[in-house]
């Protein structure tokens, strides 16, 4: 029985993510965009974990991966008929061509890496509040050049005629490339090496692990997932450059710390718990009629339950819901 | 070099302002850290507050003062808020912790404003007639401008008197170069921070009010900018020390306000990626800041 234990471990997310998807299939056409919002979320969330979980540095930078990819992915799969009158100062390496939907995802990934990799020579070295601080600077260095700088998208405006393939299955299979990659990685020897520097640095090292190798490596893997969330999301809504900026950094670093960093499945509960809330919360604010009476909360009430619930449980229980722990497996160890 | 620049006189006294008025930020978030460890996000969000206070005092039509004390009760009574029931029981966790927890704070009150108040925001009128410009020798410069160089310099000397000539000052000094000592020593860990915590709630209150004097539209994303830019000018002065920290803030304050108003827009608009790049930069060439001496950081 305990060969099953890893087994149980991986599949446990993936029940969850494939259980999601296939109540958003139950539901009503308006309700199963939340769905897909959500299964968008547990990718970029276990992008994030993939760093912050197993190396227990902050990052408030992953959002900018998330957009690099959304803008590669969105602007190669504008038609080309199109482009000028969307982009007109587009460059023209990115003004003459156009890809299909699984190109631009594994370009976005591609791009998110590529960033991360330029991101992460510099930035690995750093840890602690330098590295908080640090991050958010890339986050805000991309918010700022992707506003602006029109030869690569359509700076301030909403990305428009980008194809909308990302429906819950699209959205589910990008959820389940990243928990496999995920697991792949924490299970190997680099993610074990990883997990070594998180919790003692100065140990981990006289044993001879680099701590900025083992660092930089998820800083790359993690990027290229959120790079792969981008491309997802940019085929799923119209997006503009405040939706990947700090309300999304907020929202996914709540769910990956309500969760429960340090383990795979608070990563997946945490963005599919806080998905479900805010969801809900957003119904409700056009009000939704529950046993008992209707519930029409004003506009804005997401964000505040969601900013208390995070700041409380950092507050009572700084390891998450789930404990920062795997997917319970004793009883399969009897 | 003003002349190169094509600076006008109101450009350069705007810049010295803003520069001032970052450097009063700046000292509110070096305290706090110097005897928390704590980067507080959130401290933006206090001077949203103040500044909804204002604005809420002159729709009453309260006078001027009043109005004025009522920004300083709300900004205070919110900062001690925070240490309670935020700061306190986080005060054993790691840095990263606590940064985040301060960033979701910000968030809660950014979302309560908009919840409560509307995104349209309200107008803080009541100390309009500051925005009225002045000539001296020929050159107009806006009254706020001259009022908040003043009140900056004002605070600085103020609190250069509190941390080098007071019982408490000398105790926040030791705090913030090792806390553990301190304690041993007789330091009592609740006074520092307490004190800490109160004076940075009064620069915020300060800065709430002239802030509120040049831009009168209060929005929940009041100050964020603004936080977030003197954020970076702390890291890049140096977070350890009051003075370097303040010298960061002022810097990057004045560079902003000086190249926003003399570079022409397609140029200025780059400005945030400047000054990021600079704060990534200083981060990885001298963790400590630039107006520092003595040991790195936590390196790996």
């Amino acid at each position: 029985m305990r060969r099953l234990v890893p087994a149980a471990q991986l599949a446990a997310p993936l029940v969850l993510v494939a259980v999601a998807a296939l109540v958003g299939t139950l539901v009503s056409t308006s309700s199963e965009g939340y769905f897909v919002d959500a299964l968008v979320k547990v990718t970029i969330v276990v992008g994030l974990y993939v760093f912050i979980g197993n190396s227990g540095v902050l990052s408030f930078g992953h959002i900018s991966f998330v957009a690099v990819g959304a803008w590669l992915a969105g602007v190669l799969s504008v038609p080309v008929r199109e482009k000028p009158a969307i982009m007109p100062n587009l460059a023209g390496f990115l003004r003459d061509r156009t890809v299909g939907n699984i190109p631009s995802l594994l370009l976005a990934a591609a791009v998110g890496a590529a960033f991360a990799l330029v991101v992460g020579l510099a930035l690995m070295r750093l840890s602690g509040l330098a590295a908080g601080i640090a991050t958010f600077a890339v986050l805000e260095i991309t918010h700022n050049m992707l506003r602006f700088y029109e030869k690569i998208g359509p700076g301030l405006n909403t990305f428009s005629s980008v194809p909308e393939t990302t429906g819950l299955w699209q959205a589910a299979i990008g959820a389940f490339v990243a928990i496999g990659a995920a697991f792949a990685y924490q299970r190997s020897r680099y993610g074990r090496l990883l997990r070594a520097t998180r919790e003692d640095p100065a140990a981990a090292s006289a044993v001879g692990v680099s701590v900025y190798r083992q660092r930089l490596g998820a800083f790359v893997l993690s990027g290229a997932l959120a790079g792969l969330a981008g491309g997802l999301y940019v085929h799923l809504l119209p997006m503009n450059t405040e939706s990947v900026y700090l309300d999304l950094t907020f929202i996914t670093l709540a769910m990956l710390v309500v969760g429960g960093s340090a383990s795979l499945w608070g990563a997946v509960v945490g963005a599919l718990a806080v998905s479900a809330l805010d969801s809900f919360l957003a119904n409700a604010e056009n009000g939704v009629s529950l046993p008992g009476g209707t519930l029409d909360l004003p506009a804005g009430t997401r964000l505040v339950v969601v900013g208390a619930l995070m700041a409380l449980v950092l507050v009572a229980r700084p390891s998450g819901i789930t404990g920062g722990r795997e997917f319970p497996t004793r009883w399969l160890r009897r | 070099m003003i002349a190169v620049l094509n600076v006008d006189w109101q450009t350069l006294a705007d810049a010295l302002a803003l520069g001032g008025i970052y450097a009063l930020m700046a000292v509110g978030i070096g305290l706090v850290f110097g005897v928390l460890r704590l980067v507080n996000f959130a401290y933006g969000q206090l001077i949203m507050a103040g500044a909804y206070a204002l604005a809420f005092a002159s729709q009453w039509g309260l006078p001027r003062g009043v109005g004025i004390l009522f920004c300083f009760g709300v900004v205070l009574v919110l900062s001690i808020a925070m240490d309670w029931l935020v700061f306190r029981p986080l005060r054993t966790q790691s840095p990263a912790v606590m940064l985040v927890a301060t960033f979701a704070i910000a968030f809660l009150l950014q979302s309560i404003a908009l919840l409560a108040f509307g995104p349209l925001g309200k107008i803080a009128s009541s100390l309009a007639p500051l925005n009225r410009p002045v000539t001296i020798s020929g050159v107009d410069i806006r009254k706020i401008a001259i009022v908040s160089i003043v009140v900056a310099a004002l605070c600085l000397v103020l609190l250069q008197l509190l941390l080098t000539r007071t019982a408490v000052g000398l105790q926040m000094r030791a705090a913030s170069m090792d806390f553990g000592t301190a304690r041993l020593l007789g330091v009592r860990a609740n006074r520092v921070i307490g004190g800490a915590v109160l004076v940075s709630g009064l620069l915020a209150a300060v800065v709430a009010v002239m802030l509120t004097v040049q831009t009168p539209l209060v929005t929940p994303d009041f100050a964020l900018r603004d936080t977030i830019v003197v954020l970076a000018g702390v890291v890049l002065g140096g977070l350890n020390r009051p003075v370097p920290a303040t010298l960061g803030g002022f810097s990057i304050g004045f560079a902003s306000g000086l190249l926003g108003g003399a570079l022409p827009t397609n140029q200025s608009q780059y400005l945030p990626t400047f000054l990021f790049a600079a704060v990534i930069v200083v981060l990885l060439v001298r963790p400590n800041g630039l107006f520092t001496r003595g040991a790195s950081a936590e390196r790996v």
